[in-house]
């Protein structure tokens, strides 16, 4: 298959034995399916015959046998043991189960997954909405922040719409208050404030209309494309447009490194972490 | 350059009714100056020079319109507090320790203004900033009864004096002291004279306000006896003590005590209360502006802190907005600041020019202006007008006065803020709500790109402790946009928030604007009043929503009347007839409400509550939909903007295929349309309604045979938008009909 529509060509799926162990394993095998890719399933954690006669009986029932997943035993700590079996497999997409207000939600999204997507060397997908049969993706949702990375993410994004069948795609950028340099405090600054943002609205969606042109045309058919800009805090106030919007998958671009002052005043993408709205993928360029 | 010019014309067109208007509020600040001044244990000039200083700087270098400045009614319990505290007896030495803390606070109150602190007001729930005001009022009405019939020397605390009223009032039957008698008569009069002023319609009567009036009646009391030689009867200590020439007895503050702490905590006191009453003020006055204009409240708090400080270096309380001066500045016809400057000007030549008459003033009339004022502010009317909105609202209003009154300010207003947020955590069973979302930016705001109009969503919590980040984005619409602000996915409404979108909402319709709440229809409330509370709490039972109407519900019925058209807000769970759509084929209608349906029962409009997917990956989803049944069997088909609502990937099975219609390539380009029977189909969609379809392009479109499903966006509509798609659901009917 052409490699345009292979985003990513190895999957690593953490599993736990959680009561969502099996909606987990049906959509990360039907996605591998759909991304074309290879699906690598990992658990860390002690072997036991149990555990393994559970996998088993589980792997027979998925649909779409072509695409049968490796499982993998590893012992030792989850977040060391993951990275280190990324750097192995040579995995670049990362997918982790995250149910929305349960326990497992809290223990990956509190510490492993967001360690993990802070350390790992490639992509992540978080699955908030994991689905016994198949439910279709339809609205992709991207950020089209001002950023050297931002290309390589929208271009993934397009990649994950055309492969999931998505009938349309928002590229959203946001617009902060600091852009815009003016405090409103009366009629003329607001006029003034209003004058700016327009002009900055303006140059936000050219730029972001470069980056879509130079993708391949393949890419663009069949697909709506949508670019709007939001005023709100930066890299959160997507995950709400993506929850106001319903859209099904969320790409952001990876978080740069952070320092210990980041991890005191969260920022970027800790909101969403810790609010997921959508399906969430978190794309890292290796380039 | 021309509009310059055109701006400095308009400017001496409008100084004659400038003047005027500077001329009627000097009227009322010069008894008023004097009397705070008196009700605060300061000299009665004090009273007057914040209101001339404050005049003449905030004249020049504010940033509202039609303010007027000068001492105000909410300084009186902290000044008064502070006079007393600081002097530690001797009166006169702690009004010069009060004079370094007004210094002080002029400085703070710049800072404030530099730091872009205007939002300050913005952090207090309503109905404890009612209590603090209602509080105040209590303190003034508490102290200058007392004076008013002729007792000057009452002390105690507030509680204390406010049960000596009965038993002052009977004393004045014993009393023998004539000085007493008449001062009281004189206190009584005033009185009336306040009360019934508003009552008396005539118009040269109406020209001079009643605190005019009563320094005018007493002084010419006091020429009447003068000129018949008959011994004015109110001995000198019932009379103002002004000094002999006003000029040369201004005073130097004594700085001694800046670095105690007492002195600190005054000097906060100040600057809270002076900040609050001038922001509230303002904030008030740009809704009495006929200009529509906005003012700079943070150029204000500057012009205002440094006017505080001179006033303070010169002898003088400090520098406030006021409300009620204001207003009456607006109803004489004032256009802009040199009002307040001219009003300036008017009272340092009363009290240059008059320093002999206003001598012969009664204390006891001043008082009275006084006693009036403070009963405004804590009339049983703020009370009941409180207990509408909702029994919580009573609750904290009466801490806060309570507290207020037996403690000080500070503390008043911080037990408000407390029981506040206790109520709002309580009535939501959840700390957790608040605690865990407070610190979360839970506004988003874009542009919808069909319609072109401001979209907020707010999620969550809305209280007072977050209300400034949703301030903060509605700030940056011009006010001439159309706004919809979507509180579906926010749980918790609270009255502060409430009433301050119903400020914005009226400065945007004055402005040409439109602000719409949706998604608030279901949230749960106890009482009818527009600002009251209104939250959802999960996994509870649904509740009627006809109960109490939202401004929007209200605003249905007003549509529904207009259109000769029925209003059903009640759930409706019978939506069997909207099962045979496609669009409904993979979604679970849960109830439709709000109905607006016509007298045949031939076309409505509704809003619906469905749900998408099954288990976790359920959502819900509400939105406002048009249903029209037709006269004449049409075949089925499907009009979509691309990518509008993304319907077009669940027909998978519904047998539809694309269509194209002929000679239309526009059309075919824009629009989305599918149906079993192309060629029905062909000849259903002639030129005109192509063209209708091409013009109208923000709906969905949907035909079962024998009805039409009319939908806009996944989300509630605002009545304008409901008004609009009835229009086009009209239109689009009779066109299929006739074609």
């Amino acid at each position: 298959m052409n490699s345009l529509n292979r985003p990513f060509n190895t999957i690593l799926f953490g599993f736990a034995f959680s009561p969502s162990l099996k909606v987990n394993i049906l959509e990360t095998t039907r996605l591998a399916h759909f991304l074309n890719a290879k699906l690598i399933l990992l658990h860390v954690g002690t072997k036991t015959d149990d555990k393994c006669a559970t996998i088993e009986t589980l792997l027979q029932k998925i649909a779409y046998p072509e695409t049968l997943p490796e499982v993998h035993w590893v012992e030792g700590k989850p977040v060391p043991t993951i990275l280190e079996a990324c750097n192995r497999f040579s995995i670049d997409l990362l997918v982790l189960g995250a149910l929305q207000k349960e326990n497992m939600y809290q223990f990956y999204i509190g510490t492993i997954a967001r360690n993990l997507t802070r350390k790992v060397t490639c992509s992540v997908l978080l699955l908030i909405k994991p689905s016994r049969i198949r439910v279709p993706c339809q609205h992709v949702v991207v950020n089209g922040f001002d950023d050297p990375s931002t290309p390589g993410t929208i271009k993934k994004a397009f990649q994950m719409a055309k492969a999931l069948g998505a009938k349309q795609i928002s590229i959203v950028e946001e617009i902060t208050k600091k852009e815009v340099h003016v405090t409103v405090e009366d009629d003329r600054s607001l006029k003034r404030a209003s004058l700016r943002k327009e002009r900055l609205k303006r140059r936000e969606e050219s730029r972001v209309r470069n980056v879509v042109g130079s993708l391949p045309e393949t890419l663009l058919t069949s697909i709506t494309v949508k670019i709007q800009s939001i005023f709100g805090k930066r890299g959160y106030s997507i995950g709400h447009y993506a929850e106001v919007v319903r859209a099904d998958l969320l790409v952001m671009n990876a978080p740069e490194k952070s320092g210990v002052l980041d991890r005191i005043f969260p920022h970027d993408i800790e909101y969403i972490l810790s609010d997921l709205p959508t399906d969430m993928l978190i794309v890292r360029n290796s380039l | 350059m021309i509009a310059k010019k055109n701006r400095s014309a308009i400017f001496i067109k409008d100084l004659p009714k400038n003047i005027f208007a500077g001329f009627v509020v000097s009227l009322i600040a010069l008894p008023l100056g004097l009397g705070l001044a008196l009700a605060s244990e300061a000299p009665p000039i004090s009273g007057i020079i914040p209101a001339v200083v404050g005049g003449v700087i905030v004249a020049i270098l504010g940033g509202s319109y039609v303010t007027i400045t000068g001492p105000g009614n909410g300084l009186v319990i902290v000044l008064l507090g502070a006079i007393t505290t600081l002097g530690g007896g001797d009166l006169y030495q702690g009004y010069l320790y009060t004079l370094a803390a007004v210094v002080f606070s002029g400085i703070v109150m710049m800072l404030l203004g530099v730091l872009r602190m205007g939002r300050l007001a913005d952090f207090f729930p309503a109905s404890a900033i009612q209590g603090m005001l209602a509080a105040i009022g209590i303190v003034i009405l508490a102290k200058q009864f007392h004076i008013m019939i002729g007792h000057n020397n009452e002390a105690g605390n507030i509680i204390s004096l406010l049960g000596q009223i009965p038993s002052g009032l009977y004393s004045l039957w014993e009393t023998d002291n004539l000085s007493v008698l008449f001062a009281a008569g004189t206190g009584i009069l005033s009185l009336l004279i306040m009360v019934y002023y508003s009552k008396i319609r005539n118009r040269y009567f109406q020209l001079i306000p009643a605190p005019m009036w009563i320094l005018i009646l007493s002084i010419g009391f006091n020429y009447f006896c003068s000129w018949f030689n008959i011994a004015y009867p109110i001995g000198k200590k019932f009379l103002i003590p002004i000094p002999e020439d006003v000029l040369s007895s201004l005073v130097f503050p004594n700085f001694d005590k800046i670095f105690q702490l007492d002195f600190i905590v005054i000097v906060f006191a100040i600057t809270f209360i002076a900040s609050i009453e001038s922001l509230l003020s303002i904030k008030a006055v740009d809704k009495l502006d006929p200009a529509n204009r906005h003012a700079n409240v943070n150029k204000d708090l500057k012009a205002l802190g440094l006017t505080t400080t001179i006033s303070g270096l010169l002898g003088g309380l400090n520098v406030v907005t006021v409300i009620a001066r204001s207003s009456v500045n607006v109803n004489t016809g004032a256009t802009n600041r040199s009002s307040n400057f001219f009003h300036a000007v008017f009272l340092i030549a009363f009290v240059l020019i008059f320093q002999e008459q206003l001598r012969k003033i009664p204390l006891s009339a001043l008082a009275a202006i006084l006693v009036y004022t403070g009963y405004k502010l804590a009339t049983p009317a703020v009370i009941k007008k409180i207990a509408l909105i909702g029994k919580e609202q009573i609750i904290i209003f009466l801490a806060t006065v309570f507290t207020t009154l037996t403690t000080n300010l500070i503390t008043g207003i911080v037990v408000g803020i407390l029981i506040t947020f206790i109520i709002h955590a309580l009535l939501n069973r959840s700390f957790l709500l608040f605690i865990t979302n407070l610190f979360r930016p839970n506004i988003l705001m874009f542009r919808e790109q069909d319609g072109g109009n401001y979209f907020i969503s707010i999620k969550y919590f809305c209280s007072f402790l977050n209300y400034y980040k949703l301030k903060d984005k509605l700030d940056l619409i011009p006010e001439n946009e159309e706004v919809v602000l979507d509180f579906s996915m926010c749980s918790f409404v609270d009255h502060t928030v409430l009433e301050g979108l119903e400020n914005y909402r009226e400065i945007f319709d004055l402005k040409g604007g439109h602000i719409e709440l949706i998604g608030l229809d279901n949230h749960e409330t106890d009482s009818v009043h527009p600002f009251a509370i209104r939250k959802i709490i999960p996994l509870k039972a649904l509740k009627p929503i006809e109960r109490y109407f939202t401004k929007r519900q209200e605003d249905l019925k007003e549509t529904a009347k207009d259109f000769g058209w029925n209003y059903i807000p009640k759930k409706n769970k019978n939506t069997l007839f909207l099962r045979n759509f496609v669009f409904f084929y993979s979604r679970n209608i849960r109830y439709s409400y709000n109905q607006l349906e016509d007298l045949e029962g031939e076309k409505g409009v509704f809003d619906i509550e469905f749900t998408e997917g099954e288990f976790i990956a359920k959502e819900v989803v509400k939105t406002t939909l048009m249903y029209i049944s037709l006269k004449k069997n049409i075949p089925l088909f499907m009009v979509d903007k691309e990518g509008l609502l993304g319907v077009l990937s669940k027909l998978s099975g519904s047998g539809f295929e694309n269509i194209e219609i002929p000679n239309h390539p526009d059309f075919n380009r824009r629009f989305h349309l599918s149906g079993e029977n192309p060629e029905a189909i062909s000849k259903l969609f002639t030129d005109e309604i192509v063209l209708f379809l091409e013009s109208n392009p923000y709906y969905h479109l949907e035909s079962n045979g024998s009805a039409l499903l009319i939908l806009k966006k996944e989300r509630l509509l605002g009545v304008k938008e409901i008004k609009r798609m009835i229009y086009f659901g009209k239109q689009l009917q009779d066109l299929l009909q006739s074609s």
